[in-house]
């Protein structure tokens, strides 16, 4: 049985960029329809437990989230994926795998993004030895706040290894993820509050502290927690005979090659485009490099698409940080404002 | 003359006004994947060279770009030309190309033309 | 004797002709090694000889390498090769019947329908004049074919003709003049004086009334030139394969073998490439990345003619689909091995650690190679193979390996790669080990084909196929469809296509695919290239996976880590090792392999030893 369901909005995507853009929406007196394909909201932020800068808890935000979506004019539905959009005429025409068709006049896709899939990198060991985890699996433990080490006890040396799967063209991501290096420096932060005795080694190629209160918290994390950073990029990990990890790198600043041995390393996985952001921007015609959406003007008009109605907010696009995301989301409900008024 | 305790020594700063750049200049025209190195260093890291000999290309190439040449032909022997370097560059530079044309350079073969 | 002074030009080609090709020849000869002189002392009397005289009426004349590859391309050979050749031998005999000699004068046969004009009986007149048209005619089709060719190589199937050096230019237009000219003189003389058969004599019939004596005196002479021009460029053009290749036939079947270096066999062999272009077709760089001017027929020309560039030199992956193809069988990636030897720097790589000594009682020793520590699902695989198949092993390079060497040769850096060799060959006689397992072929080549060790060595591939043949590894068969990849290194040379195979197909399905075995590809990433931009080696790589795929399997196989690594980070296929899927299949129960992004949330459970909550759900 088909159903159809008429609307002002679409809104594809109930992460930070899709409940900040419908609720905003719905506050103005648009009806608006959020789609959300996982179970429950919230994205990425999901997988995470506090956020960079300022250790703002992750659940903090999805009660937030959760308050949002319960505004009047908001329709939201999850388990529910967006597997076509087209225009016909005046309007957009959205069909979900549950067999429903949406007819709106505007369309916002906030697909997001995906985490960089780790086992393209071999040569970290993951998903070949214990104790090589990406840095979502290493929120996860933050979570359940116990870290484990590669034999399962509490591990007394960690490195963080930044640029997993961003600026490698080996993987062909030239570019870079943003999100990383502070998260990194936030992790070596988190351990040391855990474990005060561990050894924190971040290996980096440059560090990028371009936000506000960045370069603040990488000095804290020196100063004041003693992680140490090591400028070398780690070619290859291999595994010791009692199960600990052995990490090949260079001292760049020293020019030395060195060896450790660690209990945990920690991959900072990239942000790439999702497999939704790909799919329906390559259906638009809108795919970008590294399969992101393309605003139609990264100066002027960055939340717009090459179509009028069709517009893109948050990490569908690129890399983005929590704030910044939530800003593209806010940017994208004037556009779409301004457009419904101009179009009616 | 008084001793005053201290001689006085080549400057151990590297003039970067007067370098020697003209070999590096010929390098990347030849093999302009060496403009885009970042010095992340996990061709050293990688090298199976570096372990018996301590090769690596990170600094060859560096010292090359900097005009430093007076050790340059000896470290770049120490290469086995065995390629992990290559497979573990975040920039794909053409690792192996860049040490076989440096050396060429060196020796002051010109690269471009074979000799019979 | 006849004489008119229209042959000298002819005979000045003729004289150039025997004296050049004979110097040649015995520099050549001169600058083989003292092994291979005699090893052709040693063979030249014997079947051999025979052998090679078939073997050259074969591919010299009749051209059954180029048929089986292209047979309109093999017609065109033919018709040019065994033509011309029919038509000197039929006219040779012709003219002793008639002027009842057996030794005349060259000119005499090759002008003989100038010098015996009319009509006279003599033996078989009539069915020598209808010989000669027929096969005066059969060369002409072959000139028209040529010229096709030229202008439209796709008529023939080839995509890309070869591009000629200027000499080549010149005896190629010659060549093309020498037979239209031969024509219109033998008409024009039928013409004035009537005889020929049903090709000149009926050109003949058209050209009555137009041509006088002096105008086919001058056809004569044009035919005689071009013909002398021909001769005489011939020893420095491409056609100096004609007789190089008879010499090449005879040298190979006496069992004269190639060295490392560049020698008197080399430029043999070089002077015996014909430059069909048929390696142009089959070259990855070729189909695959549009780089169609290093392939094998152009190193051997711009090193003939002395103007080689390291380009054309060093973009090479010496995958060997050319020399699979080669129609006359020459050592196409040995010879740019040979040619980069010549040219490379020099280098002396110090090795500044002891020899570790490891007696290891271990049934056998295992040898990951470098790019094996890349790719470590290869290595835990074989890990838990050796363990499953309860075999004892000494790991040799697990903490610190040496590279075996091969990177060197392909550079032409050989006595580096034998210090590499030796350290090597001292390294695994210490351990007294009976066999070695490795898992990079290009270790597995080097250390069967450029060591010389009194151990047994195997690719883990073989190993695998034995440990299952001996029913130590026992493995359960699932119903996934994959594909296997032939590395270069180990399915050539070294004809290692069956073994893998063989434990492929009691795992799982194996598809077949248009690019195996003998036509298998290379990957892209192949070490023996230091020239090709990483550009064009992801074009290679995508291409190779677009072929194997189009069955659409479940996943790529390959035997090789920097294959597997080369297709992996293509993302565009699941890519597993055979050591890998083997390791899967494993009979026992074992911990899988976790390669999804879910996969990795059980293995942090698994590592853990501690159930981790899911506190993930609003």
């Amino acid at each position: 049985m088909e159903k159809i369901i008429y609307t002002d909005i679409a809104v594809i995507g109930a992460g930070p960029t899709g409940i900040v853009a419908a609720y905003n929406l719905a506050r103005l007196g648009y009806k608006v329809s959020l789609f959300e394909k996982e179970e429950s909201l919230g994205g990425n932020i999901l997988k995470t437990y506090k956020l960079f800068p300022n250790f703002q808890s992750s659940n903090e935000l999805l009660q937030l989230f959760g308050e949002m979506i319960v505004v009047n004019n908001l329709s939201l539905q999850t388990g529910v994926t967006v597997t076509n959009i087209r225009k016909d005429n005046n309007h957009w025409i959205s069909t979900t795998n549950k067999g429903e068709t949406i007819v709106s006049k505007a369309v916002l896709m906030a697909t997001g993004f995906k985490p960089f899939d780790a086992h393209y990198k071999e040569e970290y060991g993951y998903g070949i030895y214990n104790g090589v985890i990406t840095s979502l699996e290493f929120e996860k433990m933050l979570k359940c706040g116990e870290i484990y080490g590669s034999n399962g006890i509490t591990p007394e040396k960690i490195a963080i290894l930044n640029c997993v799967g961003s600026r490698d063209a080996k993987v062909g991501n030239n570019y870079c993820s943003r999100v990383c290096c502070i998260n990194a420096v936030k992790f070596g932060i988190e351990i040391k509050e855990i474990l005060p005795k561990a050894e924190v080694y971040c290996f980096y190629m440059d560090l990028r502290m371009t936000g506000q209160f960045y370069e603040e918290l990488y000095r804290k994390s020196q100063q004041e927690y003693g992680v140490n950073y090591i400028r070398g990029k780690i070619s290859e990990a291999s595994q010791t005979a009692d199960n600990r990890i052995q990490l090949k790198a260079e001292d760049t600043l020293l020019r030395l090659p060195i060896k450790m041995t660690v209990d945990l390393l920690i991959l900072m996985i990239g942000i790439e485009a999702s497999e939704s952001t790909k799919e329906l921007s390559a259906q638009t015609g809108i795919m970008g490099e590294y399969g992101f959406a393309k605003s139609h003007s990264l100066l002027k008009a960055d939340n717009h698409t090459i179509h009028p109605g069709l517009f893109i907010a948050g990490t569908c696009k690129r890399p983005f940080t929590y704030p910044e995301t939530v800003a593209d989301a806010r940017a994208a409900v004037v556009e779409i404002q301004h457009y419904l008024e101009n179009k009616t | 003359m008084k001793n005053f305790g201290f001689k006085i020594s080549a400057s151990r700063q590297l003039d970067m006004d007067t370098i020697q750049s003209d070999l590096y200049e010929k390098l990347i025209q030849l093999e302009p994947t060496a403009k885009r190195c970042l010095m992340c260093g996990a061709c050293a890291a990688t090298c199976t060279a570096a372990e018996i000999n301590g090769f690596n290309f990170r600094y060859c190439h560096l010292l090359m770009k900097r005009g430093i040449l007076d050790n340059l032909a000896k470290e770049l022997s120490k290469c086995m030309l065995c390629g992990k370097c290559y497979m573990v560059c975040p920039r794909e530079i053409n690792t192996r190309s860049i040490i076989l044309k440096m050396k060429a350079l060196m020796t002051e073969t010109t690269p471009k033309h074979y000799s019979l | 004797m006849n004489f008119h002074p229209f042959v000298l030009p002819f005979l000045i080609g003729f004289v150039l002709f025997f004296v050049i090709t004979a110097c040649k020849f015995t520099l050549w000869i001169r600058h083989l090694t003292v092994p291979q002189k005699k090893t052709i002392r040693d063979n030249i009397i014997s079947r051999k000889t025979f052998i090679s005289v078939w073997e050259a009426i074969r591919e010299g004349l009749i051209h059954r390498n180029i048929y089986k590859k292209n047979p309109l391309l093999g017609f065109m050979h033919t018709s040019l090769a065994l033509g011309w050749f029919l038509l000197i031998i039929v006219g040779k005999i012709e003219s002793s019947v008639y002027f009842g000699k057996t030794l005349e004068a060259p000119w005499e046969t090759i002008f003989f329908r100038f010098f015996a004009h009319g009509i006279h009986s003599y033996p078989g007149a009539k069915f020598f004049a209808f010989s000669m048209d027929f096969l005066l005619m059969v060369i002409l089709l072959g000139v028209l074919l040529a010229l096709t060719k030229r202008l439209h190589s796709n008529v023939f199937g080839m995509k890309k003709t070869t591009q000629q050096a200027p000499l080549d230019r010149i005896a190629l237009t010659t060549l093309w003049f020498v037979f239209p000219l031969r024509l219109l003189a033998e008409s024009s003389t039928s013409a004035l004086y009537s005889g020929g058969s049903f090709l000149t004599a009926s050109v003949g019939k058209l050209l009555t009334g137009v041509v006088t004596p002096e105008v086919s005196l001058g056809f004569w002479w044009g035919y005689s030139i071009a013909i002398g021009f021909f001769l005489s460029t011939l020893p420095f053009s491409r056609y100096m394969h004609i007789p190089t290749e008879i010499l090449y036939i005879f040298l190979k079947n006496w069992g004269v073998t190639s060295q490392e270096t560049i020698t008197g066999f080399t430029q043999i062999q070089v002077n015996s490439c014909s430059r069909c272009g048929i390696c142009i077709d089959v070259c990855q760089l070729n189909t695959a990345a549009k780089i169609n001017n290093v392939q094998s027929v152009y190193l051997i020309r711009d090193y003939r003619y002395q103007q080689l560039k390291e380009s054309v030199a060093d973009q090479c992956l010496l995958c060997g689909r050319c020399v699979e193809a080669c129609p006359v069988n020459l050592e196409l990636t040995l010879i740019r091995k040979q040619v980069r030897e010549k040219n490379a720097p020099s280098h002396n790589i110090p090795i500044d650690c002891t020899l570790q000594i490891h007696k290891s009682n271990a049934e056998i020793i295992y040898f990951a190679g470098c790019m094996t520590h890349l790719t470590p699902s290869i290595i835990s695989a074989m890990k838990k193979i050796f363990s499953s198949a309860k075999v004892s092993y000494h790991f040799l390079d697990e903490q610190k390996g040496i590279c075996c060497g091969k990177p060197l040769i392909q550079q032409g850096l050989l006595s580096e790669s034998r210090k590499l060799r030796d350290f090597n060959t001292q390294l695994i006689h210490n351990t007294n080990a009976k066999t070695l397992v490795v898992s990079c072929p290009i270790c597995y080549k080097s250390f069967t084909e450029e060591y010389s060790l009194n151990v047994e060595v195997l690719h883990h591939s073989e190993y695998i196929e034995r440990l299952l043949h001996n029913g130590r590894l026992r493995i359960k068969k699932s119903s996934l469809k994959m594909v296997y990849h032939d590395p270069c290194e180990l399915s050539r040379k070294n004809s290692r296509k069956e073994e893998p195979r063989n434990v492929l197909q009691q795992i799982a399905k194996l598809i077949p695919t248009s690019v195996e075995k003998n036509n298998s590809i290379c990957c892209g990433g192949s070490l023996a290239s230091t020239g090709l931009p990483p550009e064009k080696r992801k074009q290679i790589t995508n291409h190779a996976i677009q072929k194997l795929t189009e069955n659409k399997p479940d996943f790529l196989i390959t035997s090789c880590p920097l294959c597997k690594k080369t297709f992996h980070q293509a993302k565009l296929i699941e890519v597993l090792d055979i050591a890998e899927i083997s390791a899967m299949h494993l009979h026992e129960e074992i911990t899988p392999i976790s390669r999804t992004w879910e996969g990795s949330k059980q293995l942090a459970h698994l590592f853990s030893g501690k159930k981790l909550p899911e506190t993930f759900q609003k």
